[in-house]
């Protein structure tokens, strides 16, 4: 494991930060993909997900957050009968991708409020750090 | 040395910063499946702190440093296990913010009337 620099109120805010980019991304994704379809049941597009894990810094005694990798939905995907559609199996049958657009509306309000609250913790803390230091 | 200057501003300013961490944790793993949210005793840390610094010879010196630290306990537990509640950690985290601004304002007083002393004005 690479020496890291030790955890401060900054880096930890930036990890912060990147984890919850990387959740909104996914959910982006998920929305871009929302009316794909393929015309196997394995080719169809499956919404991922970020997992996020704790990272503890010891000597600091401050939590971090880290994406600890991105998971694909086991929801089956969707089947629909169009024989007309240019990606129709023999069958006639396309696959839909199964993602829930509302679901994940509420992912990315979700992430962006929490985003904008790191960004006025960090507001708060750097402000006092400025008045400690210009205290004399 | 510290103490007879500030009294217990200086103990209590470094402690008011490290709340801010700690609850800056808990606001960072809002969304983090299983996370403990923890949060800083002020009045037990205080104490133990003081205690520590003033009798450095008799208290035994296994006395963790985390005196005070305890476990948030949410209002609703959450499926994934979190106990994190983003309203409360933005309460604690304004009050700390505050107190932290009025311990440094008795620091910067202590520090004025001790540099006017010096300076004999």
């Amino acid at each position: 494991m690479p020496e890291r620099a030790p955890t401060t109120l900054f880096s930890l805010t930036t990890r912060a930060m990147s984890a919850q980019m990387v959740r909104m991304n996914a959910a982006t994704s998920n929305l871009a993909n929302a009316g794909s379809v393929s015309s196997t049941e394995e080719g169809a597009y499956r919404p991922i997900r970020a997992v996020f894990a704790v990272e503890l810094d010891r000597a600091s005694g401050l939590a971090g957050v880290t994406t600890s990798g991105l998971v694909r939905a086991e929801t089956a995907a969707t089947k629909r009968f169009d024989p007309s559609h240019p990606l129709a199996d023999k069958d006639g049958n396309i696959w839909e991708a199964p993602v829930d657009e509302t679901a994940e509306m509420v992912e990315i309000m979700e992430s962006a409020r929490q985003y904008q609250n790191l960004v006025q913790a960090l507001q708060t803390a750097k402000q006092l750090m400025l008045e400690t230091l210009r205290s004399q | 040395m510290n103490e007879r200057l500030f009294g217990i501003h200086g103990a209590a300013l470094t402690l008011r910063s490290e709340r801010m961490g700690v609850i800056a944790s808990n606001i960072a793993n809002a969304a983090t499946p299983g996370f403990k949210a923890r949060d800083i005793d002020f009045n037990a840390a205080l104490d133990a702190r003081l205690a520590r610094a003033r009798g450095v010879s008799t208290a035994n010196p296994g006395t963790n440093s985390n005196a005070g630290m305890v476990w948030r306990s949410p209002t609703m537990p959450s499926m994934d296990g979190n106990t994190v509640e983003l309203n409360r950690e933005q309460v604690a985290f304004a009050e700390n913010a505050v107190a932290y601004s009025a311990t440094l304002s008795f620091v910067q007083g202590r520090v004025g009337t001790i540099t006017r002393a010096l300076k004999g004005e």
